[in-house]
């Protein structure tokens, strides 16, 4: 497949056959991943920028590797020490990365709209690695390539519960399109002041019964709450919370067998997700991390070569 | 025809300084018959233009106008009435409006005279038609002082000494926080003609019953910026589908409407007046309805961007769309537009708050809030009268005899002795809204790069031509 996007902003922009392909090609780098040398000369002399404006360890971290494994060069642009602190207009900064001609941009920002805000700037590549509560569709691909592996890549038919502060959520954002647009049914279930307004326009179900919300589901996929929520007067207390919306042993009796749980971390122990459920066997949190670097090294490799001639003759599949 | 005929048989004309004529006139002419056989081509041409009001056809007719010294001495039929002037205006293909008048814009100066100032304001203010603007208090430092309210005046004189006219509105608070009266009294005697907390709504409703009752002592309407703070700790997006999808901060339009529910309720326990500024969506509007009905002495003004666009403007994180009160739903703009219509809602202003370009040029939640106004105005607004949407004179009550009525500005109904105040509009040239054709010198519209049709070819104020570039003599 010749790759013919420029960004990566949000999931709305790819067709289900072009995500197939993002993940058919993650698959490939995972198996080098698994190699005892992880290191392909695929990115050899180009430049990825990791611009991360919101603190971050796992995300930037899985872009490193994933950069590395592909032997680009990366630099991380953070925003403790990057001049946004000083007063640089988001504008500016991004004249700036441009002068320097990297091949790719990796933005985290707090501000939705941001990533799409540089992209109309930029020649080179914008990935998004989240943005405000809109999107972070490289974890939505991720989560993806979990759930196929789980499924053989079989999405019909199953329903996948999100579970927790989805009103705040990129994560949850960037998961409803995606999983809807592979034919999977997608469940809600949070205290309504944590849900976004008008879901009547969203492709869900909305529960507000977590016990209800889990029957018959094939996965349930939970939320970091943030522990600021609170003070915004959204829940009374993480007490309260974890009794109501915590996810338990007892709620996956009714779920459907071989219920897989997955988290996009961190996560808050005894939360949203009782701890010793992080720890079990239907958890998949750690392949999800495992997974994160594969399907970023393929984002890296489609964006960046999608103009390259030679793309198709690394034995990478087409 | 306007003109009392003995006096013309009597001999008793004062010289006639202007005359404009043959220009396309859609209101009455008060004491005419019917209107004259050029009238009734000229209507017919109009219909051409597939002109028509709610269902019926926008009836238009040939005019002249008469000005002396600087008021309105006649106007009638084309051709009608026998006089020459010392001046001659062709102004065929032209409408004729009446200017308009703007009751609430922001022109920044003292304080931020990068995003404008008073000059540039009231010269975006002459090309788009206007006479008349009320200026809000929140500059730097705040009209909360005579002195201030002073040199706005001051500088009005300098920049456009032949108008438009500015009338600066008072701050309602010290410095605009919500925590002490300000100085009304002075602010009046120096000249500004109502009050308002506009950018920074008085959270404190004790607060804001008390100012409401000092300014009527004084005669100053006091007009609000109608917003709950905690409902709406979001500004510039609507809460909605929208606002869903992109996962941007919003906030309800009930956040509005509750505060419209406490003014009006304010209004009428105390007995006093009170405007609402801004007004943008239809529970707001059910309410100002719901105040008439009792007799609450309540006016409303909406804004041309709520009568246009909604909140999709923002579906590309467009930070020109971000505006406050923010731009609501389809429902909305077709409820608001009905409401102008009948009166529901008494006025038009632009609420013209200028930014600049780096500062609009954000993220969208770093952006600021405000669309300026001013230099689209007349054009997008009189595409209602085109389509049908908005009556002929609604329009015109809207953009003059209803804010100036209630302000006690003055207005021009071309009757004779009104201030000669006029547009010779030209609804047919299409132009595209660029930094080049705006005069403000801010250039944040959501309409920035579109094409809009109608723009002032001249704009007489009292008489004198401060805009003409496009007409020529006889």
């Amino acid at each position: 497949m010749q790759w013919k996007h420029k960004d990566l902003l949000d999931i709305s922009q790819l067709t289900a056959d072009e995500v197939r392909h993002i993940l058919a090609t993650a698959a490939y780098f995972r198996e080098i991943n698994s190699r005892p040398v992880k290191k392909v000369p695929t990115l050899k002399g180009r430049s990825v920028v990791l611009f991360f404006a919101e603190p971050s360890t796992r995300t930037k971290t899985s872009f490193d590797m994933a950069g590395k494994r592909l032997s680009a060069d990366t630099f991380a642009l953070a925003k403790s020490s990057s001049s946004l602190v000083k007063g640089e207009t988001l504008k500016d900064t991004a004249l700036t990365l441009q002068a320097m001609n990297p091949d790719g941009i990796v933005i985290r920002h707090g501000s939705s709209g941001a990533a799409q805000f540089l992209a109309e700037r930029l020649e080179c590549s914008v990935i998004n690695a989240g943005d405000g509560r809109h999107a972070h569709p490289t974890q939505a691909l991720l989560d993806a390539l979990t759930f196929s592996r789980r499924w053989k890549g079989d999405f019909a038919g199953k329903t996948v519960l999100i579970l927790g502060d989805i009103a705040h959520s990129r994560v949850a954002r960037s998961n409803v399109l995606l999983l809807t647009l592979l034919g999977a049914r997608v469940r809600l279930c949070a205290p309504r002041t944590l849900l976004p307004p008008r879901l009547d326009a969203w492709p869900v179900e909305v529960f507000c019964d977590l016990a209800k919300a889990c029957q018959g589901v094939d996965a349930v996929m939970c939320l970091r709450l943030q522990l600021e929520r609170q003070q915004a007067g959204l829940l009374p207390d993480l007490r309260e919370y974890a009794r109501t919306f915590g996810l338990c042993e007892t709620h996956l009796h009714e779920a459907a067998p071989g219920c897989c749980i997955l988290h996009p971390g961190p996560i808050n122990r005894g939360v949203e997700i009782g701890s010793a459920l992080a720890d079990s066997a239907e958890s998949l949190i750690l392949e999800q991390v495992e997974n994160g670097v594969a399907v970023r090294m393929a984002l890296l490799f489609l964006y960046l070569t999608r103009k390259s001639p030679d793309a198709t003759e690394s034995g990478i599949p087409a | 025809m306007t003109l009392p005929t003995q006096q013309l048989e009597a001999g008793k004309m004062p010289k006639i300084d202007l005359a404009v004529r043959g220009a396309l006139w859609f209101g009455p002419i008060k004491g005419s018959g019917k209107p004259s056989e050029k009238g009734a081509a000229a209507a017919k041409s109009a219909l051409k233009g597939g002109l028509s009001a709610r269902g019926q056809q926008l009836k238009g007719q040939l005019v002249d106008v008469f000005v002396a010294k600087g008021k309105i001495m006649a106007l009638a039929p084309a051709g009608s009435l026998d006089l020459r002037a010392a001046k001659e205006i062709d102004a065929s293909g032209l409408v004729l409006l009446p200017s308009l008048t703007d009751v609430h814009v922001h022109l920044r100066e003292p304080g931020q005279e990068y995003k404008e100032d008073i000059a540039s304001g009231l010269g975006a203010a002459a090309h788009g038609g206007f006479a008349n603007l009320m200026c809000m208090a929140n500059t730097r430092p705040v009209n909360d002082t005579a002195s201030v309210t002073e040199f706005m005046l001051e500088q009005a004189r300098k920049g456009w000494p032949h108008g438009p006219r500015l009338f600066p509105i008072g701050a309602l608070t010290k410095g605009l926080k919500g925590q002490e009266l300000a100085p009304m009294a002075e602010l009046a005697a120096a000249g500004c003609k109502a009050m308002s907390n506009d950018g920074r709504p008085v959270e404190n409703s004790e607060l804001f019953r008390r100012a409401m009752e000092y300014a009527s002592d004084l005669g100053m309407i006091v007009i609000d910026h109608c917003e709950d703070p905690y409902l709406a700790p979001a500004a510039g997006m609507n809460e909605g589908e929208v606002s869903s999808r992109l996962g941007l901060p919003a906030q309800p339009d009930v956040a509005e409407a509750i505060q419209v529910a406490r003014d009006v309720l304010l209004a009428e326990y105390l007995n006093v007046p009170v405007h609402l500024a801004h007004i943008s969506c239809e529970k707001s509007v059910a309410l100002i309805r719901f105040a008439k009905a009792r007799g609450v002495d309540v006016t409303a003004e909406t804004c041309p961007h709520y009568l246009t666009l909604t909140e999709d403007e923002a579906a590309g994180y467009s930070a020109a769309a971000k505006v406050s009160p923010p731009l609501r739903t389809r429902a909305d703009v077709d409820a608001l537009i009905d409401a102008l219509a009948e009166g529901v809602v008494d006025m038009l202003a632009t609420d013209h708050a200028p930014h600049a370009a780096h500062e609009k040029e954000v993220e969208f939640d770093a952006a600021p809030c405000g669309i300026s106004g001013l230099d689209t105005a007349l054009s997008a607004t009189w595409e209602l009268v085109r389509a049908g949407r908005l009556p002929f004179d609604a329009f015109v009550r809207a953009w003059t005899t209803a804010p100036c009525g209630r302000f006690a500005l003055p207005v021009n109904t071309f009757a004779p002795g009104d201030p000669a105040d006029f547009v010779l509009f030209d609804q047919d040239a299409a132009w595209t809204v660029s930094a080049q054709t705006m005069h403000s010198k801010s250039k944040n519209t959501p309409l920035l790069g579109r094409s809009l049709r109608g723009r002032v070819a001249a704009h007489f104020l009292a008489g004198k031509m401060v805009i003409g570039g496009l007409v020529s003599g006889v």
